[in-house]
């Protein structure tokens, strides 16, 4: 989408670095400019809250692997020398920690805001599965970082996780060693992770970028589902409306995420992660960190090694596919009052497997985290493409302003 | 390239093959170190076995050592723990094996102690069959190590290993 104004320079400098290089405007077209839905709500302030988790992790990293040794005899130790004798190290450390599980707080608000909003339908295919791509690759830095403290969760947390290869037929074995560097979990893994944990998040950067890219081609997406039709009356400039929507929503963000750092800064944590590595013994109760509990519950539900992993990964990658699957007309879920109620019901599901993976495997547990994995696939398999088909949904409006009653003559939404 | 009716490859065809597959072949040998490097170095292959004293594990007891960085229980079994482990019908273990393919003398049973379905140390005189229980995903393993139940798919690996003496044991 095109914007209000057209980016004049305007000092000489700006004119001459415009000539060379035209990044300046580009900046006011994508952050100052350019025209946002006037409907949005606050769940459309979790991309730039997002954004900043990421700046944030990424400083807070830097700065913490200054003092961090990648070392199986050493790892722990300089945790505890960040944790007690680096200046302010305390303060950075639980500030990763928790930033990254505020990080994935936010990621699943906004993936969850995609999913009744009917974001990731066309034209918004493609910036939907960069979505799922970001998180993917979310999952995988928060796995390796939590590999580092190098406590007894961080150890056989690696050893499971990097177990799932095994389950490859034939060539498992060759795979995890190779990953691995050696036979079991040990100083070449933790190397190669840390250079890699060290990597992924630049990554990231890159792939929010072609998010980012994608997002401004085809617009932002608005509550209503309705395209926008009258940039004039319907968007209003990025800043400063936007802008201080998101602050807004930040600063109430970073009050939580202050909260969990300063007062509760071992809330979401483990504490056999206190206890040094020990690759003879295994903890009697392993789980991963909350945000990765769902998926695990999955993993665990099903007896059988293959499927079980197999099921783990297509329960993100299934993510992928939502455009295909919901075959839906109506974008939104406001319109859609069958659609709402399923909605809450994948919700609950969603929210129930986390509950699930923290508990023992055993029991009504295990029976429960089968009966509401099933019910994860068929949402996606048969109640969405379905849906589509038979829902008697709301009419839309025909247009954002006419959702607003700005035009009088214009059909109320909810008739 | 050029308007072929029925193309007689031309000098230029010839090198630009010969060049792409040259290209193809520097490309893949200078990907190789990189992937390569990831495998196991030359110090982690060399630890290749470690040596026991059994002499001084009593009758129901499990040994624990570190071979390969991973753990290796040696167990000295009872006279029912041999009986549990001979008497089972195979049909109804879930990867059949006979507990004498599995040991070289019915009182030792030598195991890789990572359970075999993602890696979790199992406890052992626990479960069931009394042989191991895995408190990572709930499997259990008899007193031959074989898998009885739970989401693992295959029996406790049986490293190679060697009798020095009736005292002694070499793992690896
Ligand atoms: C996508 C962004 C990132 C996420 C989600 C993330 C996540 C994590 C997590 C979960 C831990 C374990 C924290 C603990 O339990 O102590 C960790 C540790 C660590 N991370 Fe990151 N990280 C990110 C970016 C970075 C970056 C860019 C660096 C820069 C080099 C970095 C360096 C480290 C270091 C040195 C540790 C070990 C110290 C510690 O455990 O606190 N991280 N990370
Ligand atoms: S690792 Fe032993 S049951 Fe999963």
């Amino acid at each position: 989408m095109t914007g209000h104004s057209t980016y004049t320079p305007k000092s000489g400098f700006a004119r001459w670095l415009e000539r060379r290089l035209p990044i300046l405007g580009f900046i006011h077209e994508s952050f100052v400019a350019y025209p946002v839905p006037k409907n949005l709500n606050y769940l459309w302030t979790f991309g730039a809250i997002l954004s900043f988790m990421l700046v944030a992790q990424i400083v807070t990293g830097i700065v913490l692997a200054m003092h961090y040794t990648p070392e199986t005899t050493l790892a722990f130790d300089s945790i505890e020398h960040i944790m007690r004798d680096v200046n302010w190290g305390w303060a950075l450390r639980y500030a990763h920690a928790n930033g990254a599980s505020m990080f994935f707080l936010a990621v699943y608000i906004h993936i969850f805001r995609g999913m009744y909003y009917g974001s990731y339908k066309e034209p918004r295919e493609v910036l939907w599965i960069l979505g799922v791509v970001i998180f993917m690759l979310m999952m995988a830095t928060g796995f390796l970082g939590y590999v580092l403290p190098w406590g007894q969760m961080s150890f056989w947390a690696a050893t499971v996780i990097t177990n799932l290869f095994t389950a490859i037929p034939y060539v498992g074995n060759t795979i995890t060693i190779w990953l691995l560097g050696g036979y079991s979990v040990d100083n070449a893994t933790l190397n190669r992770f840390f250079a890699l944990h060290y990597l992924l998040p630049f990554v990231i950067v890159a792939i929010v970028g072609l998010h980012v890219w994608a997002l401004h081609v085809t617009g932002q997406n608005n509550p209503t589902g309705v395209e926008v039709k009258d940039i004039k009356k319907e968007t209003v400039p990025f800043t400063p409306y936007a802008t201080l929507k998101d602050a807004v929503g930040l600063v109430v963000f970073v009050g939580l995420f202050a909260w969990l750092t300063f007062f509760v800064p071992n809330y979401t944590g483990h504490p056999d992660n206190y206890i040094e590595a020990n690759p003879l013994v295994t903890p009697p109760h392993i789980v991963p960190e909350w945000y990765f509990l769902p998926f695990y519950a999955i993993l665990r539900a099903i007896p059988n090694k293959l499927v079980g992993v197999i099921a783990l990964f297509a329960s993100i990658l299934i993510v992928a596919a939502l455009p295909w699957l919901d075959t839906s007309k109506v974008r939104s879920g406001v319109y859609r009052p069958a659609f709402k109620k399923f909605y809450w019901v994948f919700v609950f599901v969603s929210v129930g497997l986390g509950y699930l993976g923290a508990q023992p495997a055993e029991g009504v547990y295990l029976i429960a985290a089968r009966i509401l994995m099933a019910y994860y696939f068929l949402h996606f398999l048969v109640v969405l493409p379905l849906l589509g088909k038979y829902e008697q949904t709301l009419p839309e409006p025909r247009s954002i302003a006419a959702s607003l009653g700005e035009a009088a003559t214009e059909e109320k939404p909810h008739a | 390239m050029s308007n072929a009716t029925k193309a007689e490859p031309s000098r230029r065809d010839i090198l630009f093959l010969a060049t792409g597959a040259a290209a193809t072949v520097a490309a893949g040998a200078a990907v190789w170190p990189l992937i390569a490097q990831m495998n196991p170095d030359a110090s982690t292959l060399a630890l290749a076995s470690t040596e026991l004293d059994i002499s001084a594990i009593p009758e129901g007891q499990i040994v624990t050592v570190k071979w390969r960085g991973k753990p290796v229980f040696v167990r000295h079994r009872t006279k029912q723990e041999i009986e549990a482990a001979q008497n089972v019908p195979l049909a109804e273990l879930p990867d059949p094996q006979a507990d004498s393919a599995r040991v070289q003398k019915a009182e030792w049973l030598v195991v890789v102690g990572v359970c075999t379905h993602l890696g979790c140390i199992p406890t052992g005189h626990e479960g069931e069959f009394h042989g191991w229980f895995c408190p990572c995903h709930g499997s259990t393993y008899d007193t031959s190590g074989r898998i009885r139940s739970g989401p693992a798919p295959s029996n406790l690996e049986v490293p190679d290993y060697a009798f020095l003496s009736d005292t002694k044991i070499k793992i690896g």
